[in-house]
């Protein structure tokens, strides 16, 4: 096979149009004929809607339509988005709803959807649909939720509980008992919302001829928007079609299919018109979905030497008002634990309760952040305790290369075990250390404090779950024009993977990847998707569209072999043009051989070879992959501000074999960007009655450029065993272990006073509440 | 606020922009952003927060950037106006920093580069020479969620060196 394209830094094949301004995000469709929307939302936490009157809002000039529960009802077959695991056991009340009857549950929980001739007039009938609430008590933080009198979330659930599961393995009880030391750790973790730059959005063009419609949506999973309206409005595959143009970003947030999307083509399909939502930064927060908050309470048991025996405790999760996904945040955090440590002993407690709180699934990272925060903390606490070096303690506990394939004993969320299937844990390790210089830090230290400036180096190691199955389709396809396409089910939403497919694909063909063009995320062109989430993507569809474009190859040699009388063994493919080896004039292109292969009257067809120049795979991994990283940061503490410089970032990465250092790093470094805004910025405020406080981007900081250091970034390449490519996913690497690197940097700058952190964000009014809390005690 | 007879008052006014005149017929409400957008096609400039924060909506007005999501498009009558569309030069070859933020790997979704790449035209053309603190804080008024901005700071430093000594391909 030619390695000529795989691991080269191509540049990205998305750039022209986007740095042209002549890209198409989903803002930008028009539709002859197309109406605006705009919704009416819940201002309160927790209400019964007594009487919704529209009458008003209708007689604005310029307003269609006013549609709420009562209008949209006889479309639906139900009042239900479907789950994305519909085994799932859990409170029936939190289901995920279309939209209201008669009571609300989160601030910006949907009552009606207005259509106009534009946004403007839409966003001016909001003001005049007139909505009778009776306000209801409401619970905004999941400890309170949980207690046996707190308000209930749901009017008619018998309490706030949505489900409870146990993650364990070993015999805690016996670890516990036998251990030389046991320490303990409250955790609160919180992280907010995906924030891409580009808002949610659909457009929804109506078809009349069809009676159907299709949803150009932006969205992280094409074929589930698809799958979910084919079923919400009981409607076949032939009437609904799901697209995605440019997307402005996912992160988690464009994940799941949103009540925003089923009304407004309930709404096209009710008045026979094409439709657009577009939603402002403010819907955002209301209504998009967040990763939010867990508490968690844990103790660890060692031996004398600070090997780990075992770990147990209990973790509260907020699941907001609605089971939008599953439960796939706290299950992630709780199997992300063990990380790339040796952990005989493990039992975790998870209660996820509801909340009057917009609901949440993952954000960029699922879990892993939270799981690996809490591991890394107890390493931490681990080392201070026993007067041990932060990477001593790691170095002891961390699996050794030859224990590699590890299995760890626990099963993944579909069942499958889990196991860490390739990997050198010490040695990346062993790179960071080095490449951060951090054995010679405490001298650079001890110089700084001399001089009055609290500098503090921390580090943190994580493992990814990645490339989730089941599968994602890849279609290679040559034309008669010779044009090589490649369609999946895969979604961009903005890393760059049509350049990387376009490269594994022109691989094969000996052909520049500009000369690839890669359809994906449009169910009218692949039949099945599952949409970009979990770092699966380069797994599921690069593995695909290899395996198909060597089909094709094969197939295109196959068929030059009879075209031009020779054996096979005698081709050579480069450039786009099969030749005899040594005799380059007696050739054929990928056209000649598309042409051959599509049939034509008369012409005598290659034996063997079934018609059309094209195949489909949908490859199925044998398991999941894990990657993993190390993270060492320098941060400067100004302790008269609490404001924190982060002075140096080293990442060391393992995410198998690199299609793309340069598409790779961008997604590493853009990660380690996510992890410092969850580690020092991003807070989602909510009062204690549910009432959202932080709703512009002047409140809920993101990070920003003097903010963010330069990431130095060291691969270190162990090739999957699970996939042809030998590719792991890195979607999610960068941001996973970014915040407990942050705090243990923090912590050892402040640790003349003894600060301790356990919690994120951190905000420097935070830090120096903390600095004056350590000093009045000492 | 309800629905007064003002918010349709309309409204002739004339922009030129990228060097084209354009005569337009508004509600004096409609922002700048949206005049761009929906009326004159222009859909480079993207709108990401609608309050003045994340910077993406950024265009140049009369040389000085400006929020076109907090500009309303009569404000703009008689200025000249430059997007993302007209940055390029006449006969199509790409801005110095265009080339730089592809070289560099500075766009991810590139949701928000229409908005980086005009601060940056106006930050180059009043710091030609910056260093990389300074790079950073003239992108401060940006959001980007993708990159992590290493990308961008190198794009723009290398495109400032390129418009030093324009023969100079790449000094990277």
């Amino acid at each position: 096979m030619s390695e000529g394209l795989i691991g080269t830094p191509v540049r990205r094949l998305e750039d022209a149009a986007l740095l042209t301004g002549t890209a198409r995000f989903v803002d930008d469709i028009e539709i002859p004929g197309m109406l605006e929307c705009a919704f009416v939302r819940s201002p309160h936490p927790h209400a019964v809607i007594r009487s919704i009157n529209s009458s008003a809002a209708m007689e604005l000039p310029g307003v269609h339509a006013v549609f709420s529960y009562a209008d949209l009802a006889p479309l639906l077959t139900k009042n239900l988005i479907p789950p994305d695991n519909p085994n799932l056991e859990f409170a029936e009340t939190t289901k995920a709803i279309v939209l209201a009857e008669d009571e609300v549950c989160y601030v910006g929980e949907i009552v009606a959807i207005v259509l106009a001739d534009s946004r403007y007039v839409a966003e001016d009938a909001l003001t005049l649909v007139e909505v009778d609430y009776e306000i209801l008590p409401a619970v905004s933080d999941c400890r309170d939720a949980i207690a046996p009198d707190a308000p209930r979330v749901h009017r008619h659930a018998s309490n706030n509980v949505v489900a409870e599961f146990r993650t364990e393995f070993g015999d805690c009880h016996a670890a516990f008992a036998n251990a030389a030391h046991v320490f303990n750790l409250s955790l609160k973790q919180h992280r907010g919302s995906g924030h891409p730059i580009e808002g949610r959005g659909i457009v929804i063009e109506f078809d009349a001829a069809n009676d159907g419609l299709t949803a150009w949506s932006s969205t992280q999973g094409a074929h589930r928007v698809r799958n979910s309206l084919v079923d919400i409005f009981g409607l076949d595959e032939t009437r609904v079609r799901a697209a995605t143009p440019d997307v402005g970003g996912g992160f988690g947030s464009k994940h799941i299919v949103y009540p925003e999307e089923v009304i407004a083509s309930g709404a096209a399909l009710l008045h026979r018109c094409s439709v657009k939502w577009i939603e402002d930064r403010r819907e955002h927060f209301l209504a998009a979905i967040q990763e939010r908050d867990q508490y968690w309470d844990v103790e660890v048991a060692t031996d004398t030497e600070g090997r780990l025996m075992g770990i147990r405790g209990s973790m509260i999760h907020d699941q907001g008002a609605y089971t939008l996904l599953g439960f796939n945040v706290p299950h992630n955090a709780s199997l992300a634990v063990p990380g790339p440590y040796v952990l005989p002993n493990y039992q975790l407690d998870v209660t996820i309760a509801t909340t009057n709180r917009v609901g949440t699934i993952p954000v960029r990272g699922a879990g892993y952040p939270e799981g690996t925060f809490t591991m890394e903390r107890i390493m931490d606490l681990v080392a201070d305790e026993l007067g041990m070096g932060r990477d001593e303690v790691r170095r002891r506990n961390l699996i050794s290369a030859d224990m590699i394939p590890y299995e760890l004993p626990l099963r993944a969320r579909d069942g499958s075990t889990t196991q860490y299937e390739s990997g050198d844990y010490p040695a990346c390790l062993q790179k960071a250390l080095d490449g951060s210089d951090f054995a010679n830090f405490p001298e650079r230290q001890a110089q700084a404090r001399n001089e009055g400036r609290y500098i503090g180096i921390g580090l943190a190691n994580c493992t990814k779950i990645t490339g989730r199955g089941p599968f994602e389709t890849g279609i290679v396809r040559i034309g008669p024009s010779g044009q090589i396409t490649v369609h999946t089910g895969a979604m961009p939403m903005g890393q760059g993977i049509k350049t990387a497919y376009a490269q594994i694909c022109a691989d094969q063909f000996g052909v520049d990847p500009g000369n690839v063009k890669v359809i994906a995320g449009d169910t009218g062109t692949v039949p099945m998707g599952i949409g970009g989430f979990g770092s699966r993507q380069t797994v599921t569809a690069g593995s695909s569209i290899h395996l198909a474009s060597i089909e094709v190859r094969e197939k295109a040699l196959k068929t030059a072999a009879h075209m031009l009388e020779v054996s096979e063994q005698d081709l050579e493919l480069s450039d786009g043009e099969i030749s005899v080896k040594g005799v380059p004039e007696l050739s054929v292109s990928l056209s000649d051989v598309a042409k051959a292969l599509s049939g034509a009257v008369g012409y005598p067809r290659p034996k063997d070879v079934p018609p059309g120049l094209e195949a489909t795979v949908n490859f199925l991994p044998t398991g999941l992959t894990y990657g993993n990283g190390v993270h060492v940061v320098e941060v400067h503490v100004d302790i008269g501000t609490g404001g924190v410089e982060i002075t140096r970032y080293v990442v060391v990465n393992d995410s198998g074999r690199l299609i793309n250092p340069l598409i790779a790093e961008g997604q590493i470094i853009g990660g380690v960007a996510h992890g410092i805004g969850n580690s020092l910025f991003e807070w989602m405020g909510y009062d204690e009655t549910g009432q959202p406080v932080t709703t512009t981007f002047a409140e809920y900081l993101l990070p920003t450029a003097p903010v963010v250091p330069n990431i130095e970034i060291i691969h270190h390449e162990t090739p999957s065993t699970v996939n042809p490519l030998g590719v792991k996913g890195v979607g999610e690497a960068g941001v996973i272990p970014a915040a407990p690197a942050i705090m243990s940097a923090i912590e050892d700058a402040l640790k003349p006073f003894g600060v301790r952190i356990s919690e994120t964000p951190i905000s420097p009014p935070q830090l120096i509440q903390l600095i004056q809390k350590a000093q009045a005690k000492h | 606020m309800s629905m007064t007879p003002e918010a349709t008052d309309r409204r002739s006014i004339s922009v030129t922009v990228n060097g084209q005149r354009h005569d337009v017929d508004v509600e004096t409400r409609l922002t700048l952003a949206d005049c761009l957008r929906h009326r004159l096609g222009l859909t480079g400039t993207h709108l990401g927060c609608e309050h003045g924060v994340c910077g993406a909506c950024t265009v140049l007005v009369n040389g000085n950037t400006a929020r076109s999501c907090l500009m309303l498009a009569v404000q703009a009558d008689g200025a000249e106006i430059a997007t993302v569309e007209g940055i390029a030069s006449e006969n199509g070859e790409w801005h110095p920093l265009q080339k730089a933020f592809h070289e560099h790997h500075a766009l991810q979704c590139g949701f928000c580069t229409a908005g980086i790449l005009t601060s940056m035209v106006e930050f180059l053309q009043e710091n030609p020479d910056p260093d990389e603190p300074e790079v950073r804080e003239a992108l401060s008024g940006n959001i980007c969620r993708c990159t992590g901005y290493q990308g961008i700071v190198q794009a723009v430093l290398d495109a400032a060196r390129r418009l030093r000594s324009p023969n100079q391909e790449s000094s990277s």
